[in-house]
């Protein structure tokens, strides 16, 4: 299986960032950083809960819970 | 003491020469907010006083004093005006919050340009439509934004300039596209404002209506007396405050109270350029001794979900008075914080074509939960009946406001669409668009809009751009837009789609749609939910019935459907 953190990563490149944003990673804060505001959270969700075929609580789609890519695996995998 | 002090005496015999006096000001003279916002409080010893204290990611901070943003908006001035910008020439700034896009507004207003700020999240669509309506000259940007304006640069023949304040150089620069570096520029000691007069055009901010592309909300270099005198007795700002204005300035907060209200007052002000986080935020207010806090709903609401417990983390001790603007705060909220801070957000009323503050709770006045407050002094408002347009005297029943139009921030027209313009009266008043009643004690309570304008989160999406942008995807047969109850955004935007053969209504489609009207549009206007149906409801002359799908997603009646077409 391909890595999560990996796909999540692509999507949110290919989605939310262009050529001149600077390089992102796994770390790079999405919301706190400005990449990803608060209605695009919206979208990133829903494409976790497609991918993945599960239902994230909006109770549990805080900003901090979105925050990094690596923080969204961890998020992704309670709901596994 | 508050500033406004006794609201009752203000109102007898209030003048908007008070302000005048205060900024001395007399009728014929030349008025500049550039100059105004730099120059005067120089010249008034407070040159080395803080002015903006800058907040980026990771902690990174910038500093600038009073004389700084008077040398740097000075020197943007003198590098649009060799570029041969004139004055009335649009200058849209399109940018992140960082000192550029607070010092560019001031550098635009001195060389009597008209400043254009647009939200840097709108996609490639949202921009053209509001560059080329105003047929732009110039657009100041960040490289991160650079892309969004090259896909419709052949569209913009007017547009003459793209002007990068953070080229590195690692890549070639594109056509129009210039470099400017505000650090690394020699400062132009002195640049002569242009000398505007009262009615000279200053900033243009777009907003969105029912029907039609969105609309330029022209304002006025006079605008500066009702955004001094209402930044000085609603926000009470004094002379040691430290400010904080949330608002992004694409948006008329931002620029009315988050640049011209602050800085005419010599106030200084503090900007987070980061994403929202409760935590963030709570930590920010201790760091800066944040004592003036300005804000929205949503955040607030926001912050409400984040819980109690995180609060007691931080030291927020230094807040003396907090207030709230774009869409109507809830008694709920106004209550919790109270509860939490130990003061009450004071909501504010008013819109990007009002250009001040409208009715507003004050300082001192008791604050009853909910409601809007009472009209600013020499703001006559009053609640009109829906159909005579005439004033309803009886407490208590529901009508539309309607302002006496003459207050200095009130814009002039709409950017060329003086048709719109003239819509907006009627007998005589100025008509927001909002329902609203009075209560015995003269507070007034709002209902809710006049018209099928989302309100998301302050910020209002026009369903008609959706719907339109929604046909251009691939896949859409039909569309139908209305607002959605939220609990924190107060409405978010929802979308009832038909899709055309062959396209499947899946889970799939629904997302491809969203990020469609996302990156087109923007972030605000991507619906948050879609809904395919087989049909849209749509009266016998084929028009869909937009009212219908609102009314079920708010279990409200439906009302007259007897022109609704039989499936």
């Amino acid at each position: 299986m391909e890595d999560m953190k990996e796909i999540i990563l692509e999507y949110v490149i290919e989605e939310y960032c262009d050529e001149e944003n600077d390089e992102v990673t796994f770390d790079t804060p999405l919301i706190s950083g400005g990449i990803v505001d608060s209605f695009s959270m919206v979208s990133l969700k829903r494409f976790l809960e497609n991918k993945y075929n599960i239902s994230i609580p909006d109770a549990d789609a805080t900003p901090e819970a979105f925050d990094t890519v690596r923080k969204i695996e961890l998020l992704v995998k309670k709901y596994l | 003491m508050s500033n406004i002090g006794s609201y009752e005496k203000r109102l007898e015999n209030f003048d908007w020469s008070i302000a005048e006096k205060e900024l001395d000001y007399k009728n014929g003279d030349n008025i500049n907010i550039g100059w105004y916002c730099s120059d005067r409080i120089c010249q008034m010893g407070k040159a080395e006083k803080s002015a903006l204290i800058w907040e980026g990611l990771g902690g990174v901070e910038k500093q600038f004093t009073f004389n700084d943003i008077r040398l740097r908006s000075n020197t943007i001035a003198a590098f649009l005006k060799n570029l041969g910008i004139q004055n009335e020439d649009r200058v849209c700034l399109f940018m992140d919050k960082i000192p550029e896009l607070y010092i560019g507004f001031l550098g635009i207003l001195k060389l009597g340009a008209v400043a254009q700020p647009l939200f840097s999240a709108f996609g490639d669509e949202s921009l053209h439509v509001r560059l080329d309506n105003a047929e732009t000259t110039a657009i100041i940007t960040q490289r991160k934004h650079v892309s969004k304006i090259r896909k419709i640069l052949d569209k913009m023949p007017y547009l003459k300039h793209i002007i990068l304040v953070d080229y590195d150089g690692s890549k070639p620069l594109q056509e129009r596209e210039i470099a400017f570096n505000m650090e690394a520029t020699e400062f132009v000691e002195d640049f002569k404002s242009f000398p505007t007069k009262a009615e000279s055009p200053s900033v243009l901010h777009y907003t969105s209506g029912t029907t039609g592309q969105p609309k330029g909300v022209k304002h006025v270099h006079y605008s500066l007396i009702s955004q001094y005198l209402t930044t000085k007795w609603v926000l009470d700002l004094h002379e040691d405050d430290i400010y904080w204005c949330t608002a992004d300035p694409g948006w008329v907060t931002g620029t009315s109270y988050g640049i011209i209200g602050p800085w005419s007052l010599g106030i200084t002000q503090c900007v987070l350029d980061t994403g929202f986080s409760a935590e963030s935020w709570y930590k920010f207010i201790e760091k800066r001794r944040i004592s003036m806090w300005y804000s929205a709903p949503t955040a607030i609401r926001s912050l409400m979900k984040a819980g109690e417990e995180i609060i007691k983390h931080y030291d927020l001790s230094s807040l003396r008075h907090l207030a709230s603007v774009g869409e109507p705060l809830n008694a709920e909220a106004v209550i919790w914080s109270e509860k939490v801070f130990g003061k009450a957000f004071l909501d504010t009323y008013w819109q990007t074509e009002t250009g001040s503050m409208m009715l507003t709770n004050y300082p001192g006045m008791k604050i009853k939960p909910g409601s809007m407050g009472k009209p600013f002094p020499g703001i006559t408002a009053t609640i009109l009946d829906t159909k005579t347009f005439k004033p309803i005297n009886e407490v208590g029943k529901p009508g539309l406001i309607g302002f006496k139009p003459g207050w200095p921030a009130m814009m002039r027209t709409y950017w060329r669409n003086e048709e719109t313009y003239q819509k907006k009266f009627e007998n005589g008043w100025y008509l927001p668009g909002d329902r609203a009643y009075i209560d015995q004690e003269g507070y007034y309570w709002f209902i809710g809009r006049d018209d099928d304008v989302i309100n998301t989160g302050g910020h209002l999406v026009s369903p008609f751009e959706v719907e339109s942008a929604l046909l251009e995807h691939e896949a859409v047969a039909e569309s139908a837009v209305v607002a959605k109850p939220d609990d924190v955004n107060m409405e978010v935007v929802k979308a009832f789609v038909t899709l055309k053969p062959g396209f499947e209504a899946n889970d799939d489609m629904e997302l491809k749609i969203m990020n469609f009207i996302r990156k087109k549009l923007s972030p605000l206007a991507m619906p948050q939910e879609i809904e395919f149906r087989d049909t849209l409801p749509k009266t016998r002359s084929g028009k869909i019935m937009r009212r219908v799908l609102h009314a079920q997603e708010w279990g409200e009646e439906i009302g007259d459907v007897s022109t609704l077409e039989d499936d």
